[in-house]
């Protein structure tokens, strides 16, 4: 087995056994990058010296001592690019770490590695970057989803031994699920929002992509908790994520919502998430048939409220203390105006839009208020269903990965792509997708995901109801054609 | 009330240049999008608080004391135009 398809507790082993030291792992990494890379475009730009510097001081004992992790372009590592994607970030360096990083760092983990996305995390597939595609490992005519389209690739194509993304409305499970990872949003509060750079404040959380349930539970382990310099973190006890890994699921009830076995859906997703579904009732946990009746909702409230809060977000990039400035402005709004016009896509002009539409005077209360009070309901939903059983299962995707440019002129239909991971952001939960199957495309095996969507803070019983299908299947081993 | 919706004027209020041809896309492209939202009108809402956060979370305070931070340079090291520890931006005063 190659070094770099080792998942991160395999590697941990090895790196403690003294088998493989962390330059060595570094060294193999950055082969395999150079190797696979040019077909995949995951990754926006690396520091080789800086992360050999910190391998060669690792400490493997550290719970991720010596293991290097690849993050999201939109996350701030001290002295590196931070693009997000985009022009207006073109040259910006960072000059802090992310409260993510020092976290990380502070367990012995090596960020190594920028990931592409689409630009400021607005978009499902990775087109959206202004620094060219990212490809499916899997089949790479199509997209890997997005909008952390390259932390889940470079997983996925073994050229990162795990990955950090941000999810707004999907942005870490719909890849995930789309590349064949394991993909975690945490509760929002759960992982500190400092130093990520914001696209929806009340929506964003950071989180793992892996290759197993047990490394997202490491992961999590590391980045968890409360910081002082993010109001919105809960002082929630970590517990450690591992210890329930290995239990069974005798008394565990899991919730199957009707509103998410729909028409439309792919039929061979459709039938590997039930499968899995039955899978689970073999594993002992009971099925209930749930509902979740405001889910029609979430796409409608969600554009509002995250391109609201985006629009308000994305004020700050005015060209004057950081990013991209226009050229010879006639006054101080000319070069506003020029600025954001070079600096920004059409995605992200088009969301600055629609969010200051619906936050101006006369329409406010008829979009934002109104949303924020369906938000309400679809809150109450899940909240509700909670009292009946211990996590959801659904689809992560209604679909697999579909083909690069297949949806570029149409705006809605992409936004509809998020349609089953869009609930979670707004009702502040959290939510997993695991690997559960593929669907035969053109005589391409696309991976397909199963999502889990548990209580606020109850990761760890996430995590446990995933491990135990994980152990019982053997979907997650099987690697892509890359 | 999307009929009401003008890309144009909208991009005035974000501080946002377009071209026409960016113009007449957003608007064809947005009232779309604008019409689909419109179908929460539709959703009975009457007595629903409104929810801003996950978590309601309120006066979250911290000590006010002093920290290592950002230097002058730090802060100045990614601007596009600065001088004596400051931004240079367009004149804003007559």
């Amino acid at each position: 087995m190659e070094l770099t398809s080792l998942s991160v507790a395999a590697l941990q082993e090895k790196l403690r056994n003294r088998e493989v030291s962390p330059p060595e792992v570094l060294r193999s990494l950055e082969a395999r990058i150079a190797q696979v890379d040019p077909a995949i475009h995951g990754y926006l730009s690396r520091d080789f010296d800086a992360a050999l510097k910190l391998a060669e001081s690792a400490d493997v004992s550290l719970p991720l001592g010596g293991v290097p992790i690849a993050i999201k372009d939109v996350i701030n590592v001290n002295g590196e690019p931070c693009t997000a994607a985009s022009r207006i970030l073109q040259g910006y360096r960072s000059n802090y770490d992310a409260t993510v990083i020092q976290k990380l760092k502070a367990a012995g983990a090596i960020p190594f590695g920028r990931c592409n996305l689409d630009e400021f995390a607005m978009g499902s597939s990775t087109e959206n970057s202004a620094f060219g595609h990212t490809r499916n490992p899997w089949d790479t005519s199509r997209i890997p989803g997005g909008s952390s389209g390259g932390s889940a690739a470079v997983v996925a194509a073994d050229e990162a031994f795990a990955s950090l993304g941000s999810d707004t409305g999907g942005s870490i499970r719909q890849p995930a699920s789309h590349c064949g990872c394991v993909g975690l949003k945490p509760t929002y509060g759960r992982v500190s929002r400092f130093g990520l750079i914001a696209f929806a404040s009340s929506l964003d959380q950071i989180g793992p992509f892996t290759k197993t349930v047990r490394d997202s539970a490491l992961l999590l382990n590391a980045i968890s908790g409360r910081d002082p310099m993010d109001s919105t973190s809960l002082a929630e006890p970590v517990p450690d994520y591992t210890a329930q890994l290995g239990r069974d699921l005798k008394g565990v009830k899991l919730g199957m919502p009707r509103e998410y076995f729909i028409e439309g859906i792919d039929p061979q997703v459709d039938a590997a998430v039930r499968a899995a579904i039955r899978h689970y009732e073999s594993l002992g946990a009971e099925i209930v048939e749930i509902s979740l009746p405001n889910t029609e909702h979430a796409v409608g409230v969600y554009y509002i409220i995250a391109t609201a809060e985006a629009s308000a977000n994305l004020a700050r990039f005015d060209g004057v203390r950081y990013g991209h400035r226009a050229e010879g402005a006639a006054n101080l709004l000319d070069q506003y105006g020029r600025t954001r016009e070079e600096g920004f896509g059409p995605e992200v002009k088009r969301r600055i839009i629609l969010g200051t539409y619906v936050l101006s005077s006369g329409y406010y209360d008829a979009y934002y208020l109104r949303a924020q009070k369906v938000r309400t309901l679809i809150r109450r939903d899940f909240t509700a269903a909670f009292e009946k059983v211990d996590a959801i299962v659904a689809p992560t995707s209604p679909e697999v990965a579909f083909k690069v440019g297949d949806r570029n002129d149409d705006p809605l239909k992409m936004y509809l792509a998020d349609i089953f991971t869009i609930a979670a952001n707004l009702a502040g939960i959290c939510g997993l997708t695991l690997p559960c199957g593929f669907a035969s495309v053109d005589g391409q095996k696309l991976p397909i995901g199963l999502q889990l969507l548990g209580k606020p803070f109850e990761e760890a019983s996430l995590l446990r109801i995933a491990d135990a299908y994980e152990r019982s299947t053997d979907w997650h081993r099987q690697r892509p054609p890359v | 009330m999307s009929a009401a919706f003008d890309v144009r004027y909208t991009a005035q209020l974000a501080r946002l240049h377009l071209s026409e041809a960016e113009i007449a896309k957003f608007q064809a492209q947005l009232s779309q999008v604008l019409a689909y939202v419109e179908k929460l009108e539709k959703v009975d809402v009457s007595g629903v608080e409104p929810t801003a956060h996950a978590n309601a979370v309120f006066n979250v305070f911290r000590e006010d004391a002093a920290r290592d931070w950002f230097t002058p340079e730090d802060a100045l090291a990614n601007a596009p135009r600065s001088a004596n520890h400051l931004f240079i931006v367009p004149k804003v005063i007559e």
